[in-house]
């Protein structure tokens, strides 16, 4: 069926009834089907990620997930589908204008002074814009982890980001979303 | 298998005791033996008898032969006359051998034969013939090896010497053959039984056992019998497979009875916070609020679960091939970088001392995790009233170790609750009033196993310092032996790192 093609995005699970998820990828890509792929697995194992990914999987979620997890992973993968192949340089969401050459992040007409990481923080979120990101989506882009950080570590950043970012601003960049994690959206407009 | 059929597995197997005997290994290894044998012993009493008939024959061809060369001799010197006195002494003489001097046309003239098969005279050469004695006065005949010599003028001369003796011999050995043919049976199917009876019974018992085994008695253990034979050796090694068994179904046992210990409460209080809501809720606002509280509880037991897996797949230590070379300085400071903000926001000052460029070879995820985790406890325990409230994070070579610790000023952990601290669920914690299960540094522990290392802890003085040891990867140190400064001979970052680390 996956072969017929016209899906925006495939989420397979690893253990299917006849055939093993990473071998469908597998031959999919091998016909040069290039329909993102997210592979769901009880395999939650360290390297099972590894396995996932080189056989061509786009993204990796584990079981148990929450559904708000899934969801918020599968827009990702069916946006990356719509936009151009080449990154742009700069992403734009209202006045808040950030250029990945140029490392500077401007608000309206003030320079937002970021450290390094908030910068990516800040790439990853307007990239998405749009869309619902959550943290463990940030933890994996932004810091390359994958583990789930018991507390709120990630929410004390996007905060410190926020406070960058938005302070003194009548409108706010980034919004949280109750129950799943942030999203970049003008909300003046 | 339930105890109740044990019994009537027991009945049947002794009621086919023998067929059963019969399919033993033992027995199908001693009959072919005895098979292969008694061939053998056949084959080799063939023999002897076969060469002790020929060489009886030998010699009596070799005396036959003497004799007729002997008389041959007298008729020359002394002519028919003489020939004829000397076989007639000769033929009276006690176990004399056969002689016979006929005319040409077979008319007997001197002798002890008599009753020979008609023609016996007429050629000359060796043969066998029945023959009757003129002594004896009853006629049995008897075989004999006769020669039969022309002399001139065409009279007949015949010498020979009667077979019994080599009849009696072969009569002997035949009759030896087949006694020592049935006691080789008899005995070789005796010894075959006794055999496969000691074997089957060890087997029997061993089967028995692991019935019972089966059936429940995991403390069961197959009897030695203390002979270091191959049977022996093989209740060995299934009790040492028992024993672990038992050993890791002790650990499911405990991981489990943990398990549902822990996750009842959280469980308890989500189904009564789920009831509490359906029952006095009375607008749209207060239901949700209550559904984001039960969506909160359910993810925290998801967490529980996913801790409780990785540990258990860590202490399982099926991962260690994906280990790789590692900048374990540029680990810890990613961590203390991702943790910093919350620090500061718990009003805690994260201060890190970082050897550079200490390589180490693992796995950069769980070291991640491992670390965090114990961060994390550090920040939740580590803020009381002292008057520096600060974490300090090190790393440092320790010969070839690596020394990794998170130390805090927050009320420590007692030297007796130390080691049990480190167990799953265990908190010290007892009004629970900090979030968590128990499990961050059982997962620390298991990460630091899964890497060669230890972890323990120590007093700060006050607070706690957990310290992970750990082995540095064998090329660093090395280099880190070779050069005085290490950080400068390796690069303090994997080459992929600084385009992660910078903002493309």
């Amino acid at each position: 069926m996956a072969e017929g093609g016209g899906y925006d995005v495939l989420v397979i699970d690893r253990m299917l009834p006849r055939l093993d998820g990473l071998s469908l990828i597998r031959s999919l890509r091998e016909q040069n089907d290039t329909t993102p792929a997210l592979i769901l697995s009880a395999l939650a194992q360290v390297d099972d990620r590894v396995k996932g990914l080189r056989a061509g999987g786009d993204d990796y979620l584990p079981k148990p997930y929450a559904f708000s997890e899934l969801l918020a992973r599968v827009e990702v993968l069916s946006r990356r589908r719509a936009a151009p192949a080449s990154e742009p340089t700069t992403y734009r969401v209202g006045d808040l204008v950030l250029d990945r050459l140029a490392h500077r992040v401007t608000r309206g007409a003030e320079e937002v002074l970021l450290q390094p990481r908030e910068f990516r923080l800040l790439e990853y979120l307007m990239k998405h814009a749009g869309q619902v990101v959550t943290r463990t989506m940030l933890l994996e882009n932004v810091w390359d982890y994958h583990f789930d950080p018991q507390t709120n570590v990630i929410d004390v950043h996007v905060s410190r980001l926020r406070a960058k970012v938005d302070k003194g601003f009548e409108h706010p960049m980034i919004h949280t979303i109750r129950g799943a994690g942030y999203m970049v959206r003008d909300a003046s407009r | 298998m339930t105890p109740a059929a044990d019994p009537v597995a027991g009945r049947s197997r002794r009621q086919h005791l023998l067929p059963n005997l019969f399919r033993t290994t033992a027995f199908k290894l001693t009959a072919v033996y005895l098979v292969v044998f008694a061939l053998f012993a056949g084959f080799v009493l063939g023999y002897v008898a076969w060469n002790a008939r020929r060489l009886l024959d030998d010699q009596i061809r070799f005396t036959i032969d003497a004799e007729i060369q002997g008389l041959a001799e007298q008729q020359r010197l002394g002519g028919m006359r003489r020939l004829i006195n000397v076989i007639e002494r000769r033929s009276r003489g006690p176990g004399a051998s056969l002689y016979l001097v006929a005319s040409p046309i077979g008319e007997r003239i001197a002798g002890n034969v008599e009753a020979l098969p008609p023609g016996a005279l007429d050629r000359p050469g060796e043969r066998e013939i029945e023959y009757a004695r003129t002594s004896d006065g009853v006629e049995t005949p008897s075989r004999a090896l006769v020669r039969v010599f022309i002399l001139p003028a065409g009279f007949r001369l015949l010498v020979g010497r009667d077979l019994e003796e080599r009849e009696r011999l072969g009569a002997v050995i035949r009759r030896a053959a087949g006694w020592s043919m049935l006691l080789v049976v008899v005995l070789g199917c005796f010894a075959s039984w006794f055999v496969a009876r000691r074997v089957l019974k060890r087997i029997d018992g061993m089967t028995e056992t692991a019935q019972s085994i089966m059936a429940g008695d995991l403390q069961g253990r197959l009897a030695i019998a203390g002979t270091g034979d191959e049977l022996d050796r093989l209740a060995d090694n299934l009790n040492a497979m028992l024993d672990r068994i038992g050993e890791l179904m002790a650990g499911m046992q405990q991981v489990s009875d943990n398990i549902a210990h822990d996750l009842k409460t959280p469980l308890t209080r989500l189904r009564n916070r789920a009831e509490e809501a359906l029952r006095t809720a009375s607008t749209a606002d207060e239901l949700r609020a209550a559904l984001d509280g039960a969506i909160d509880e359910a993810d925290n037991l998801i967490r529980v679960f996913n801790a409780l897996l990785m540990i258990a797949r860590l202490e399982a230590g099926r991962i260690t091939d994906s280990m790789n070379d590692l900048d374990l300085s540029e680990i810890v400071a990613g961590m203390a970088e991702l943790y910093e903000p919350l620090a500061e926001e718990a009003g805690l000052a994260l201060r890190t001392r970082i050897a550079p460029g200490l390589r180490i070879a693992g796995h950069r995820e769980l070291l991640g995790q491992a670390l965090a985790n114990l961060i994390d406890n550090a920040l939740k325990y580590g803020e009381s009233g002292a008057a520096a409230p600060e974490i300090l994070i090190e790393a440092a070579p320790s010969g070839p170790m690596i020394e990794l610790s998170v130390a805090d000023h927050g009320p420590g952990i007692p030297e007796a609750d130390r080691s049990r601290v480190l167990e799953r669920f265990v908190r010290l914690d007892r009004s629970r009033s900090k979030p968590g299960f128990g499990l961050g540094l059982s997962l620390a522990v298991a990460v630091v196993k899964l890497h060669g290392g230890q972890l323990r802890l120590e007093d700060n003085a006050p607070g706690l310092r957990v310290v992970m040891t750990l082995p540095a990867a064998a090329s660093a140190a090395q280099a880190a032996v070779d050069t005085p400064a290490p950080g400068t001979a390796i690069p303090s970052t994997p080459p992929a790192e600084p385009a992660r680390l910078a903002p493309p």
